[in-house]
């Protein structure tokens, strides 16, 4: 477990509340994390789990209606409640987020090489000329190849894994603690993730940047984590490191997320029944419940903490003795 | 993208000989010139209605339809002086046109800058906070006076401020009988009109502006663009207002390209001498000769304007596949 | 080996009632609306346009029994010649709107001009619709020079001054001989609903082909091209459905931008003379022109206020429609 004092990133009890004509959603529900300098920390869960907005809401990206709480610090910088000044000095320099879809969260009539210098100029007091140099490097530290050229034209015109080392290079342009990449390889050739990944992987490496790697796929964690936090319905119900993940799952939502993973030789697929629950009412309990095949009358009493369970942290109350895992 | 406009530019000239000649074709069908000469002098003779007929290039069938209307561009391209007359009075043709041409331009150009300025500045003053009292209070004005067809706007201010109140006059561009130049009468003439057309300039580029931003404000490369710490306002400025304005871009070449058609309601109510005025006093009468050069004028505006408009997107986003 | 089995089995419950109101209350949605209630309900949160639609439906009814509603023929004056001045009567109790210049009473006469122009204005809207979705939709999903052309002849005649190039097309069309039997005369309304609708179709068209365009990528329908679906199933079953939306509120447009040019048209003596037997918003409106200078208010502000108040609420339904159909406004996940 890592000591807060060694973390670049902390949060305690993060939530993140949205109202809506319906009423309010809850959709983080108290998530902690601790981030040390250098190591990557994957983030899993289904669309809705709320693994996005946690890190959106960290940095003071989410819109008008939405409410944080709790607390995220990066470096002894408190995030949440902070000035608008104060999150704009972290965005882009302590922390940096790529997304999912590079072309679109690119803008597509500036040039890229534009887009790199806006962010090394919000940051760093250099001329034009001396960030578009800069740019042209970044590019290349990505693995692009003819930088020079290739920094005077428009996303449309690279593919869709060159737009990520783009997004990629203008992130890392200020040298920062935290990388968060939100689902980068979702929208990209199976073949390509991989090279965004050691990508990624490198430039952790070279400059000693921590990593948050949100994502949906396990191959992607299995990859390139060190530690996994496995998060359903606002909450983090496991976490683990990646070994420990596939080989001794201490959560059941763990296990179905294992076991959906199509296998050769199977003939069914396995997906865990019925869907992520409604967030405008969440069930009591643990939120997993209804969909859980070891569910108990307890598991609807109080919604449950993280505990230790052997070597891991489990919010399942019965963690303790349900041998979980995919035995073949 | 030089071959794009190169491919525009050939495309071009036949476009407009393709367009003037439809317009021929209507003219003579739906009018019919001769018949109309007559009508707006009864007491013409066989042999001045014969000369009209060959001065004009007025044959008849499929074959004479094409023969008259390149006589026709032929003396057209010439110069006025080559222009036929107005059926009447034999009165030339150019020296009103061009009066008229002025002075629509004087309207429409004022109302234009003012128009289209102060509805893009309030477009983003709605677009940028929407859900706000502020964008709710200009979206509807904006709604509410687009919804009132321009006439009924004119004819209100004009039984308001003019007959009622006579604060401004209600007629043309100086009082009667005026000789010289007056910028301070002519302003207080113009003001009415103007104030007519601009209004109604300024809710629709209201509209527009605010639902270009509205549109934009949902992209994901502004949440990167916050990501990077940008302030709101570098974010608006740089890439919400920048990108909004491609479409709008369009839309302004080809409203400027109509601009000549005249603001032919306005100037009607305010008995203001401009292209619209001209426009409607030659359908009337069916004055051949003032008709053919008139709408010649405007659709060589109207097209030119469109190739603008197609290349200015071009040019403003690299997207657009040039082909 | 544990195996997962379906949550709550459907023997444990009486009904699907019951399914539903436990799997709601624990925040599990088994049920979703249909598109359709989807943007019904969104329609009515659009409190304007629900006005607005209340107000016009008031309306509709009132014009539709317009003999029941009115208080005098089309053509009736107000109180006979022989029984003293009829001509110019201010609003009073024998005439709610006043009098025009032969003394008929401008209440009356409104009904039943309203009741032609929105009779125009629909049926426009009606043909404008069916001509442009097909043209649009087909050229949408054809793409190549049908759809080039499309667009290049629409851009130029969109482009043109509306006014000088519907008074163009109306000499044209009405000194076309041979169409004189099917379009009627200059001055009839079957006529101007043939002029109205030749300009309204083409921003139907493009609209169509635009939601055609964004349509035709998607799966359902190249699953449909693979099963063998004919084009014109693909059009009238999926296409045409999906773009209810749009075509719905582009339908509005049409009606009130008929309704606004049949009243301009008229005002500059070039609109609809419907003869003896009825009239028009736009003949009423064409006295607010004298009435403005002469000062015969009730002239001006009765025709003109009729004529922004259906502009103002068919808009404001047109935008509730948007609103409706506009996806994006569900930008709360």
């Amino acid at each position: 477990m890592t000591d807060s004092r060694d973390s670049v990133l902390s949060l305690r009890d993060f939530k993140v509340e949205f109202s809506t004509p319906n009423g309010p959603v809850q959709a983080v529900r108290g998530v902690d994390l601790d981030l040390a300098r250098g190591e990557i920390v994957g983030v899993v869960g289904e669309s809705g789990s709320g693994k996005s907005v946690t890190f959106l809401g960290m940095l003071g990206l989410l819109p008008q209606s939405a409410t944080v709480t709790g607390s995220a610090t990066v470096n002894g910088t408190e995030m949440v409640g902070a000035s608008t000044k104060t999150m704009r000095a972290i965005r882009g320099r302590e922390i940096a987020m790529i997304f999912q879809d590079p072309l679109s969260a690119l803008n597509p009539v500036h040039r890229v090489g534009d887009q790199i210098v806006e962010m090394i100029r919000e940051h760093q007091d250099v001329s034009k000329k001396s960030a578009a140099n800069v740019a042209v490097d970044l590019l290349g530290a990505v693995g692009i190849p003819q930088p020079k050229d290739r920094t005077n034209q428009y996303p449309h015109e690279f593919s869709g894994g060159m737009r990520q080392r783009v997004m990629i290079a203008m992130a890392i342009a200020n040298d920062p603690k935290v990388l968060i990449a939100d689902e980068p390889t979702t929208a990209l050739d199976v073949t390509v993730q991989a090279q965004i990944l050691e990508v990624i992987d490198k430039l952790r490496e070279d400059m000693g940047m921590a990593v948050v790697m949100i994502t949906h796929d396990l191959g992607v964690i299995a990859r390139v984590a060190d530690r996994v936090q496995v998060m359903y319905a606002g909450r983090v119900v496991e976490k683990t490191g990646v070994e420990e993940l596939f080989a001794d799952p201490t959560h059941p939502y763990t296990e179905g997320l294992l076991r959906s993973i199509p296998l050769l030789g199977h003939q069914r697929l396995l997906p865990i029944p019925g869907s992520p629950p409604n967030m405008l009412r969440p069930p009591s309990g643990c939120a997993f419940r209804p969909r859980c095949p070891y569910v108990i009358d307890e598991c609807g009493g109080v919604l449950p903490e993280l505990e230790p369970v052997r070597g891991a942290s489990s919010a399942c109350i019965r963690a303790g003795e349900l041998t979980l895992g995919v035995l073949t | 993208m030089l071959r794009f406009i190169v491919r525009r530019l050939l495309w071009f000239i036949p476009t407009v000989l393709f367009v003037t000649f439809l317009v021929y074709v209507a003219v003579r069908i739906g009018w019919d010139p001769v018949k109309t000469y007559v009508r707006a002098n009864p007491r013409a003779s066989d042999e001045q209605i014969a000369k009209y007929r060959e001065v004009n290039g007025l044959y008849e069938g499929f074959g004479g339809y094409i023969r008259g209307y390149f006589e026709w561009l032929w003396s057209f391209v010439q110069g006025p002086d080559h222009w036929s007359r107005s059926i009447k009075g034999g009165a030339e043709v150019w020296p009103t046109l061009r009066y008229s041409l002025f002075n629509t331009l004087r309207l429409a150009g004022t109302a234009a800058v003012l128009g289209i300025g102060i509805g893009l500045f309030l477009g983003v003053v709605a677009g940028k906070r929407p859900g706000t009292w502020i964008d709710g209070l200009v979206n509807t004005t904006a709604f509410f006076v687009g919804s009132i067809p321009p006439f009924v706007s004119a004819v209100i201010l004009q039984l308001a401020f003019a007959v009622q109140l006579g604060w401004l006059p209600a007629a043309g561009v100086y009082p009667p009988g005026h000789e010289g130049f007056d910028p301070w009468l002519m302003a207080k003439h113009m003001a009415l009109p103007v104030f007519v057309v601009a209004i109604q300039t300024i809710a629709g580029y209201t509209r527009y502006m605010r639902a270009s931003l509205l549109d934009v404000s949902s992209a994901d490369y502004l949440r990167t663009a916050r990501a990077k710490g940008l302030s709101e306002r570098a974010v608006l400025r740089r890439h919400t207002i920048r990108n909004s304005l491609i479409p709008i871009a369009t839309v302004v070449a080809i409203d400027i390209g109509a601009l000549m058609g005249g603001l032919i309601i306005t100037e009607n109510i305010f008995n203001y001498p401009g292209m619209g005025v001209f426009f409607i006093n030659a359908a009337n009468d069916g004055d051949y000769p003032k008709l053919m050069p008139f709408l010649v004028i405007i659709t060589v505006s109207v097209l030119i304007f469109n190739l603008l408009a197609d290349l200015s997107y071009a040019y403003l986003d690299p997207r657009i596949k040039l082909d | 080996m544990t195996s997962y089995e379906p949550i709550h089995e459907s023997a444990e419950f009486e009904s699907f009632d019951e399914l539903y109101e436990v799997s709601e209350q624990e925040g599990l949605d088994v049920r979703t609306l249909t598109p359709r209630q989807l943007a019904w309900h969104r329609y009515r949160r659009h409190k304007a346009a629900m006005i607005s639609t209340v107000i016009f439906g008031i309306l509709l009814i009132m014009v539709v029994f317009a003999p029941f509603f009115a208080r005098y023929g089309v053509n009736e004056p107000v109180i006979p010649i022989s029984e003293g001045p009829n001509q110019f009567l201010e609003p009073q109790s024998v005439a709610w709107f006043g009098t025009d210049d032969i003394g008929r009473d401008i209440y009356s006469r409104l009904l039943y001009g309203i009741r032609t122009s929105i009779f125009i204005g629909v049926a426009t809207g009606v043909i404008a619709v069916l001509i442009g979705a097909t043209i649009g939709s087909l050229a949408g999903l054809r793409g190549g020079r049908l759809d080039d052309r499309m667009m290049r002849v629409t851009d130029i005649f969109l482009a043109f001054p509306f006014l000088v190039a519907v008074i163009v097309v109306r000499e044209f069309l009405g000194g076309v001989a041979f169409l004189e039997p099917v379009i009627g005369d200059k001055t009839s309304i079957r006529f101007i609903i043939v002029l109205l609708a030749v300009f309204a179709w083409m921003g139907v068209a493009r609209l169509v082909r635009g939601q055609v365009l964004s349509l035709k990528e998607r799966e359902f329908i190249e699953a449909s091209r693979a099963v063998g679906a004919s084009e014109r199933r693909i059009i009238v079953s999926h296409l045409i459905p999906n773009s209810i939306g749009p075509i719905l509120v582009a339908l509005t447009l049409v009606i009130i931008g008929a309704i606004v040019a049949e009243s301009t048209l008229s005002f500059f003596g070039f609109g609809p003379q419907p003869g003896s037997g009825s009239t028009s918003l736009g003949n009423l409106v064409l006295l607010s022109r004298s009435g403005a200078t002469q000062g015969n208010w009730w002239l001006v502000v009765f025709p003109c206020g009729a004529l922004v108040l259906l502009a103002i609420c068919i808009n404001f339904i047109g935008d509730g429609l948007r609103d409706a159909f506009d996806p994006k406004m569900d930008a709360g996940r």
